[in-house]
């Protein structure tokens, strides 16, 4: 019985605390995080409807048939009804059924890759509007996020338009990350040699967190960005000053700032090396090397019949070599 | 507990007067070992799978695999099954000295077979197609070389297996040892037969 | 390693003073600690000349009960290094905010999350779970042994080897900071040139090889060794679960192992399956290591199905509601289990129709087991529930563990993952399933089946403190976690900014605390127990007016289990004897065949850790050598033919006539 007191006490507390907390992912600012939300009620108020019986019952039965109740029916043989059986089986199958519903039409209008149709609730897209691109790099500990339409880049500071489509092309320079801003969108992946794709809009303006949210060694706690949801001249104003601050973005300084660091600044690049962003995500910022998408390209001409000479003993392909000692600074 | 309440129940015994032998379960056990090793083996042809078509602008299975020494490498594997088959029908007739000479050359074949697979690696090697070279390399290698050490291990477990029949003669425990090798070199034959389709045919064929 | 001569470099490798942490307070105070603990133990042993006690008795038994509690002790003394490592962490997260960077850096803090989930999952949970199915199910079953009594000596051993690595790292080099599944590129040798990784690998094959053979051993006893009449439908539930599960350990521990085997290459060779480099695909690496370890949590819960169920139908003095749904329904789940691995990285971008697959196979699962819930629930209906120790865990995990497997589906849905994915609120919930239902039912396995394993019940004043404190602690500690989940707070941190946070983490460092207290009273109830023995004895064997076979020999039993093998007649085979008015033999002994004890598998697993350990350091001529003694070894084990013994009738006669006498007396006292 005092589990249930106590639970029922810690529930109240824990709402109480809960309504003075900024719970983000229960209240997002953009519409894709407010459909996953919605998904995360929905799918909770939907098993409830099983889980609070069977603690009810638990509860229940565990009083009226403790062993010093005598005047409750004791029935030591009784092992088997179908009929009951069948009810609870069926019972959490019907549940799924409706979950696996909802699952089946959430996973497919909320899959990052698909653009989004509308801005909010009733407010669909308009036809031919821009969409904002941004390319992210996860670095070793701090985000590079180029705007191809601008020729800007930034470090660890993020602005988009509000109530703007978003699509972001996400890479990693080496490890694998997480791109996650809860209050915008779901995270996805950051992979080395892989692009996954993010579409979003953010509706309300503000300053929001963003970060990496898989592991990626000693910096990654420190691996954080600003999302700045900004009106049409508020973005506008902000790539003028990302310009205006100047610096320029090539690929010599693309290789530096790979380089591990902690806590990194904000850096504001005026001018970015065109194919910057295909050559991260082919790992051939280093001349040097042999880009991957190359490389994969000779693998299959060769698949499909084609010439099998040794085209590339010109070029390096040595992708892993971190200086070691900056990446554990102990 | 009561030892008065005699109903129907005093039909039926709760205990076993004679000695209880189960089963010996040495060949169901060693079978379930063959199928988690299987379960390897499909690993590393998963990743053949996977990477086997990334030669990273490297030499492909048509430059490397030399299709006719892989046939008679095989046929060194498939022969020795046959021999192995052979010393077993020699041990069903108790024929210790048949049986072992059938093992010896079992084992023969099988050590021509780690030969062959050797001398290719090492050449693989000197043209600077090592596992190094590329994730195509690295799995072939790799499934390559896990079989290879299997029956690597089957011809030490053979001769361990021969050394205690000449001693100790065809007692039941040696046959049960015999028939699990059995089981093991047979098994090996299969994943070869996989390898050997899967990797060279394909590969050079394709 | 800076400027040593060849010769010292091919003597220790990669070993060097360096590897000793001198300059890490936190670590050489427990190194201090634990060689004045040790020490004090060994000398103990040796004053009380205990050795060759504990060698003849214990360690080179292959008896299954003893090879049984054995693992409980492993996994109990490994819970403490787990638990240490996880109040340190919550410690560190309570205290670093802001300008406070709290007393771990992240080169300490991140092996100590890496090595808290490796501890916990292989070296904690797996063997709770092996020591269980170890000790009851051929005494369930009515054998007398397992089937390779031999394998499992060496299997336990080579567990415990790799335990003994894990626990080596923390003063000898150091352990990886990868995360406990240890994903590539990050445990790659170029992100990873240390020796961490390298404990990581060798650490977990070697108990990997322990853990299938123990797989292979008791699936074989289960399928061969049951007592005649036992068909697979009068099964008691908690050797079906036992058998589901070690099927599951032998068709997904290959995979494990295989991966680690590419993952040592890349490291050891060069090759190249999880670079980023020449066509490696890391993602190769985390879809097979789910391949496995998804099972791998199948593995861990569905023994403690099996404990409640037989905890519940006891204590309810019941038959267990729905038997046949109950064995169709953990087949169920042992099928599903390989259905779902994609599950636990939707957010790599894969298709849409790819991750509602997944997440609606993962939903199914939850079908079996809540028709498991209402079986318990209806086992309780009409019963005459006694809420002794391990009824009362088991209500504990009915109340936790409905909730853990609520948010477990929550996170089955893709577009709910992704805001939640990795995020506190996934520790949340995995914690909700692995401690309110496998440590939950490690406890309530261990409370229940501890009179027989040892002849006196468990003291129930700190039985009652340790399970108060536990259920409690874990809510304050995890409900905390839930919600900063839902702020989205992601895990492996060890720094925050954002001071609001601070409380929920104080709060749950606060619930961490009370568990705690939750293993001290385990220890406590454990150490009153043992003084308090005499007056907690139980003479009848069967304390808890129990169901099945385990119950009708003495407690604990002797070393041949039962003087005659039991005939079954029904699923409560036990019940049924008692019902059905049986005689327990008094005479007709015969002498009984049984395995003799063996030095061989400690002394191959020690071995294949020395073997291990020289890898790790890169000292070869010591890996080469240690690995030819292993082959060489093993293949000695194999020339002797002198494996068993038979137990004269006249001591099978000594022993019976005793437990009559035994029995004689109780009878006369009640």
């Amino acid at each position: 019985m005092s589990v249930r007191v106590l639970r029922g006490l810690s529930v109240t507390v824990l709402l109480a605390l809960l309504g003075a907390c900024h719970a983000v992912v229960l209240k997002p600012a953009g519409d894709v995080a407010l459909q996953q939300r919605d998904l995360v009620v929905a799918s909770t108020v939907l098993m409830l409807l099983i889980i609070v019986p069977v603690m009810v019952l638990t509860a229940v039965f565990a009083w009226r048939y403790r062993a010093s109740n005598k005047q409750a029916t004791y029935k030591p043989d009784w092992h088997h009804s179908t009929q009951l059986e069948l009810v609870i089986w069926a019972a959490p199958l019907l549940i799924v059924i409706a979950l696996g519903a909802l699952t089946w039409i959430g996973t497919h209008t909320l899959d990052p890759y698909r653009k989004i149709d509308r801005l909010g609730a009733g407010r669909p897209v308009a036809k031919g509007a821009e969409t904002l691109q941004v390319q992210v790099v996860a670095l070793d500990w701090k985000w590079l996020f180029i705007y191809p339409d601008y020729g800007i880049a930034t470090v660890n500071e993020l602005a988009a338009p509000v109530d703007t489509p978003i699509t972001f092309h996400i890479t990693a320079s080496n490890v694998m990350n997480s791109f996650f801003i809860p209050a915008l969108a779901g995270q996805i992946y950051a992979m080395p040699a892989m692009e996954t794709q993010l579409n979003a809009v953010i509706n309300q303006p503000g300053e929001y967190e963003g970060f990496s949210a898989n592991y990626s060694g000693a910096g990654f706690s420190n691996m954080r960005f600003r999302f700045h949801g900004l009106s049409e001249a508020e973005f506008r104003h902000w790539v003028q000053q990302v310009k205006a601050d100047g610096g320029s973005l090539q690929r010599a300084d693309y290789l530096e700032l790979a380089r591990p660091s902690e806590r990194e600044p904000v850096h504001h690049y005026g001018k970015v090396a065109d194919g910057l962003y295909d050559a991260i995500l082919n790992l051939c910022v280093d001349p040097q090397q042999m880009c991957v998408n190359r490389m994969m390209a000779i693998d299959a001409s060769k698949n499909s019949g084609g010439h099998a000479d040794m085209v590339m003993n010109d070029m390096t392909m040595d992708h892993d070599t971190p200086d070691h000692a900056d990446r554990h600074p102990e | 507990m009561s030892t008065t309440v005699t109903t129907v129940d005093d039909v039926r015994s709760f205990y076993l007067g004679e000695d209880h032998h189960p089963e010996n379960g040495t060949m169901l056990g060693f079978w379930l070992y063959l199928m988690s090793d299987c379960l390897l083996f499909a690993v590393m042809f998963a990743m053949y799978g996977v990477l086997g078509g990334n030669y990273a602008a490297g030499p492909g299975p048509k430059e490397l695999f030399d299709l006719p020494i892989v046939a008679v490498n095989t046929s060194m594997l498939l022969l020795s099954s046959i021999t192995y088959g052979f010393a077993m029908l020699e041990m069903a007739r108790n024929r210790k000295l048949a049986t072992l000479t059938w093992l010896a050359i079992t084992g023969l074949f099988g050590a021509a077979f780690i030969y062959f697979e050797l001398t290719e690696f090492i050449h693989l090697i000197h043209e600077g197609a090592g596992p190094q070279r590329s994730a195509f390399l690295s799995s072939f290698f790799t499934l390559v070389g896990t079989h290879g050490l299997h029956v690597s291990f089957g011809i030490v477990w053979l001769i361990t297996l021969m050394v205690q029949v000449s001693r100790g003669g065809l007692t039941a425990a040696n046959r049960r040892r015999l028939s699990c090798l059995s089981l093991f070199w047979h098994f090996l034959d299969v994943v070869w037969i996989g390898v050997f389709t899967f990797v060279y045919l394909m590969g050079v064929l394709r | 390693m800076q400027d040593r001569s060849d010769l010292m470099n091919f003597i220790f490798g990669r070993l060097s003073w360096d590897a000793i942490p001198f300059h890490e307070p936190i670590l050489l105070i427990t190194f201090i600690v634990v060689a004045l603990l040790g020490g004090a133990l060994l000398g103990w042993i040796t004053w009380a000349r205990k050795w060759t006690y504990l060698w003849t008795e214990w360690f080179t038994s292959i008896d299954h009960k003893k090879i049984g509690v054995m693992y409980m002790v492993l996994g109990i003394v490994m819970l403490l290094r787990g638990f240490s490592d996880a109040i340190m962490m919550r410690i560190q997260q309570a205290i670093s905010f802001g300008d406070s960077t709290g007393y771990l850096p992240p080169h300490h803090y991140d092996q100590i999350f890496t090595a808290h989930g490796v501890i916990m999952i292989f070296f904690v949970a797996m063997p709770f779970i092996t020591g269980l199915i170890n000790y009851v199910v051929p005494l369930q079953i009515g054998a007398r042994d397992v089937a390779f009594p031999f394998l499992n000596n060496f299997s336990f051993w080579m567990t415990t080897a790799g335990a003994v690595l894990v626990m080596m790292s923390l003063f000898v080099g150091e352990f990886a900071r990868t995360g406990w599944l240890a994903y590539p590129p990050l445990s790659g040798i170029a992100y990873s040139p240390d020796v961490g990784v390298d404990y990581y690998i060798w650490s977990l094959q070697i108990a990997g090889v322990g853990t299938l053979l123990s797989g292979v051993n008791l699936m074989v006893t289960i399928i061969k060794m049951r007592a005649p009449g036992m068909t697979l439908m009068k099964m008691p539930i908690f050797t079906w679960t036992a058998l589901c599960t070690n099927v599951l350990i032998v068709a997904a521990f290959p995979v494990l192992t295989a991966v680690l085997v590419l993952l040592s290459l890349d490291r050891y060779v060069g090759t190249h399956f999880f670079t980023n480099a020449l066509g490696g695909n890391a993602m190769m690496y985390v879809n097979l290591i789910w391949i496995w370890g998804h099972p791998e949590v199948y593995i861990l819960i569905l023994p403690m199905f099996g404990v409640f169920s037989e905890v519940v139908s006891t204590f309810s003095g019941k038959r267990l509601f729905g038997y046949a749904s109950m064995v169709y329904a953990t087949v169920v789940i042992t099928i599903l289990s390989y259905l779902v691995w994609l599950h636990h990285f939707f957010t790599m971008g894969s298709g849409a129709s790819v991750n509602s697959f997944f997440g609606i196979t993962t939903m199914i699962i939850s079908i079996p087991t809540g028709a498991k819930m209402f079986n318990w629930l209806f086992t309780m209906y009409r019963g005459r529930i006694r809420f002794e120790l391990p009824m009362l865990w088991t209500m504990g995990f009915m109340f936790t563990f409905v909730i853990g497997g609520m948010t477990g589906v929550l996170l089955a849905v893709p577009p709910a993952d992704f805001v939640l994915h990795n995020s506190l609120f996934l520790i949340a919930h995995f914690h909700n399933v692995i401690i309110g239902g496998v440590l939950f039912g490690a406890f309530a396995g261990i409370t229940f089946w501890f009179p027989k394993a040892t002849g006196f019940k468990l003291d129930v004043f700190w039985g009652r403190m340790s399970f108060w404190f536990w259920l409690v602690g874990f809510w304050v500690a995890f409900m905390p976690l839930y919600i900063l989940g839902l702020m989205g707070v992601t895990r492996r941190l060890s720094h925050f900014d954002d001071p609001s946070l601070q409380i929920w983490f104080q709060i749950a460092a606060f619930g961490a605390l009370l568990i705690f207290f939750g293993i001290v009273f385990f220890i406590v109830q454990l150490v009153v127990s043992i003084r308090r023995r005499e007056s907690l004895r139980d003479l009848s064997g069967d304390p808890w007016n129990s169901r099945t076979l385990e119950w009708s020999t003495s407690s604990p039993p002797p070393a041949y289990n039962f003087a005659f093998t039991p005939r079954i007649h029904d699923l409560d085979a036990w019940w049924d004897m008692k019902t059905g008015g049986h005689q327990r033999p008094v005479e007709g002994f015969k002498a009984i065949h049984m395995p003799k004890n063996t030095a061989a598998g400690f002394i191959l697993a020690m071995i294949a850790m020395v073997c291990g350990f020289a890898l790790i350091w890169h000292v070869w001529w010591l890996a080469a050598l240690s690995f030819v003694g292993l082959i060489g070894s093993a293949i000695a084990h194999t020339f002797n033919y002198d494996r068993d013994f038979h137990i004269p009738a006249a001591e099978v006669a000594r022993v019976e006539n005793e437990r009559t006498q035994q029995l004689a007396q109780l009878a006369s006292v009640s």
